[in-house]
């Protein structure tokens, strides 16, 4: 157990490694580039996950958020007449834009289950891209252009590069705090079944609406900062169904409600999308293979990479013999109620104890 | 003896099927109450009434003196009124202790923020939630996904992660419904116990032998009303009742344990 320990350890450690030192191996912009993009997405795949993937809520509304990210960022800026490095100081409106969009967003989607949620996400997220195009503060179709960072061009994606890093390792953080904490496992029994969590306390309403808020917190900072990475911003890049779709296939590629799946699905498929996009001028080969690749998930992989892996795994490593020990059953010890003054006495040993099931799913 | 738990002309309707119509019981706190009916009496929709899931058209709930009619399921339960469901209702994909832990936190639970997310707090919870599987006899399958335990194991985990939040009373749907005959004897023993320790249960159960076993009260719903209370011993021999419910099938030689 200890070694498993020390060796997770010592691969996050690699892991982390490698990715402070990426930008400064390669050099080009090129690829950078390739890591910034990627990096946003982890972050946004990761945000997503919280909420959707720990609820089972499947929100195809997490647009809404990059988008008023984006948006927010180049308002501000222009508004306030804040340029240069400064800008990133606004980074922290953007999540809270993101966080005031979700509430109400949440109290209208949230009180509806399964497909009536997904539809109203999405007709959330076409009210904001049509809001985009038709305000004049958003400037229409044209859209919003940010302020001038007079960085050095070879060198320019590198502050970028560790901001997203840095944003990327603070989610993965989080979504391991939040898996472990009882706000998480409320999430994940709301999964399961949200009347009966409701029967057990749970403020199902609230814990949705806290998830919700911090999913959206999250993807708008990052579409801040994708904002100001690209300088620009349209309604139909910020507000843009395909980011949707593919936050959801990264998500469940890699292992739905899982912290690494996202994050996984993420460096898999966004380099991918880029270099697509990029050989072959038709920019529609990688819409296809991303709508392909969807249903090869769903078919082959339902529950992702990483939980269908991981037994893959344990299959080889145990060959057939069960991958846990049965559960040793001792006779029950005095058997009171935990809260009960008196002894009663004790029962014969229960006869529903049997050993658990060999090779369980674990 | 006051009663705990009342409810009060409890109507209601589902389109045009009338499952309630004036629904009057009374649980008295520290007994062991049982309600039996035949099917579609409405002995589940009065449950689901109390609990939150499902709205009066009329009449009232009382918990103690304070009224409790149509609050949310997480109120009620807050309050102190835990159920099972007839269809055991556990969080599948959850491990057994992290389904007890789910129902972990209005009671007992600190105000401060601090001491709230503290270690030491979450290592009590856990302590107890593993006394509690100990309790009912699962506790060596804490660490297995709920989704692999047997019916059985089912029951027994929704009577213990109810009992997590330490509710005054318990209402228990079938707790014995498709469960082998020594398994309802440990059920049955576990109600006694906790009874003991000053739990209040309202039970509806088709199993006579394990109602008229168990409950010092019993009241009868047919068609959406209470027809019947009283000891068991009278209820057997209730006329209404064997014409209502237990019909044929209460024979003499039906003895009661203990």
């Amino acid at each position: 157990m200890s070694t498993q320990r020390t060796a997770q350890a010592a691969g996050l450690a690699a892991l982390a490694a490698a990715a402070i030192v990426f930008p400064l191996v390669f050099t080009n912009p090129v690829v950078t580039n390739y890591g910034v993009f990627t990096l946003i997405f982890v972050v946004a795949a990761s945000a997503w996950n919280v909420f959707s993937g720990f609820s089972g809520y499947i929100s195809l509304g997490q647009a809404v958020f990059f988008g008023s990210g984006a948006y927010a960022l180049g308002i501000a800026a222009r508004d306030w007449h804040v340029s240069g490095d400064a800008v990133f100081a606004l980074l922290p409106a953007c999540a809270a834009v993101g966080a005031l969009i979700a509430v109400p967003f949440g109290l209208v989607a949230l009180r509806v289950r399964r497909h009536t949620f997904i539809v109203i996400t999405i007709a959330v997220f076409f009210i904001f891209q049509l809001m985009a195009y038709n305000f004049s503060f958003t400037g229409g179709s044209t859209g919003l252009s940010s302020p001038f960072l007079n960085w050095h061009a070879d060198t320019y994606n590198n502050p970028f590069y560790y901001i997203t890093l840095a944003c990327a390792v603070g989610m993965i953080g989080l979504a391991w705090l939040i898996r472990r904490s009882r706000f998480g496992l409320q999430l994940r029994a709301i999964r399961d079944d949200e009347d009966r969590a409701r029967g057990l306390g749970v403020r199902a309403m609230r814990v949705k609406l806290a998830a919700f808020a911090l999913s959206g917190a999250v993807t708008a900072l990052i579409g801040g900062v994708w904002f100001y990475y690209l300088t620009q911003v349209q309604p139909s890049t910020g507000f843009d169904p395909l980011f949707d779709l593919s936050i959801v296939l990264m998500a469940f590629l890699g292992g739905f409600g899982t912290i690494a799946g996202p994050v996984v699905g993420a460096l898999i498929i966004e380099p991918g999308q880029l270099y697509l996009t990029a050989h072959f001028t038709n920019g529609y080969y990688s819409e296809i293979l991303l709508g392909a690749l969807f249903l090869l998930v769903v078919l082959f992989v339902p529950r992702g990479i990483i939980p269908t892996g991981g037994e893959w795994i344990t299959a080889l490593r145990t060959r057939g013999r069960p991958a846990v020990t049965p559960a040793t059953a001792p006779p029950p010890p005095a058997a009171a109620p935990p809260q009960a003054a008196p002894s009663p006495p004790t029962t014969a040993p229960p006869a529903s104890r049997s050993p658990s099931t060999p090779g369980g799913s674990r | 003896m006051s009663a705990l738990l009342r409810t009060d002309g409890v109507t209601k309707s589902f389109g045009g099927v009338q499952a309630l119509s004036g629904a009057t019981i009374e649980v008295d706190e520290g007994t062991v109450a049982g309600l039996i009916g035949p099917n579609g009496s409405g002995k589940t929709t009065l449950f689901n009434v109390i609990t939150g899931y499902g709205r009066a058209d009329a009449g009232e709930v009382y918990f103690g003196d304070r009224a409790i009619t149509n609050a949310a399921p997480d109120r009620v339960f807050a309050l102190g009124i835990g159920r099972t469901f007839q269809l055991t209702r556990i969080f599948a994909r959850l491990t057994v202790l992290e389904n007890m832990l789910v129902a972990t936190q209005h009671k007992g639970r600190p105000r401060n923020l601090l001491a709230r997310t503290s270690r030491g707090h979450w290592v009590q919870q856990r302590r107890r939630a593993m006394d509690l599987l100990e309790f009912v006899g699962i506790a060596g399958h804490a660490g297995v996904g709920a989704g692999t335990l047997s019916y059985g194991q089912r029951k027994l985990l929704e009577l213990a992660y109810v009992l997590v939040a330490d509710p005054a009373v318990i209402l228990l749907d079938e707790p014995a419904g498709g469960v082998n005959p020594s398994l309802i004897n440990h059920i049955s023993d576990r109600i006694r116990e906790l009874n003991k320790s000053g739990k209040t249960f309202l039970i509806v159960e088709h199993n006579m032998e394990f109602v008229m076993g168990l409950c010092s009260r019993i009241t009868v719903l047919d068609s959406g009303s209470a027809t019947a209370s009283g000891p068991p011993d009278i209820i057997r021999t209730d006329k209404r009742v064997l014409d209502a419910y237990l019909g044929e099938d209460v024979e003499d030689d039906d003895d009661i344990p203990g």
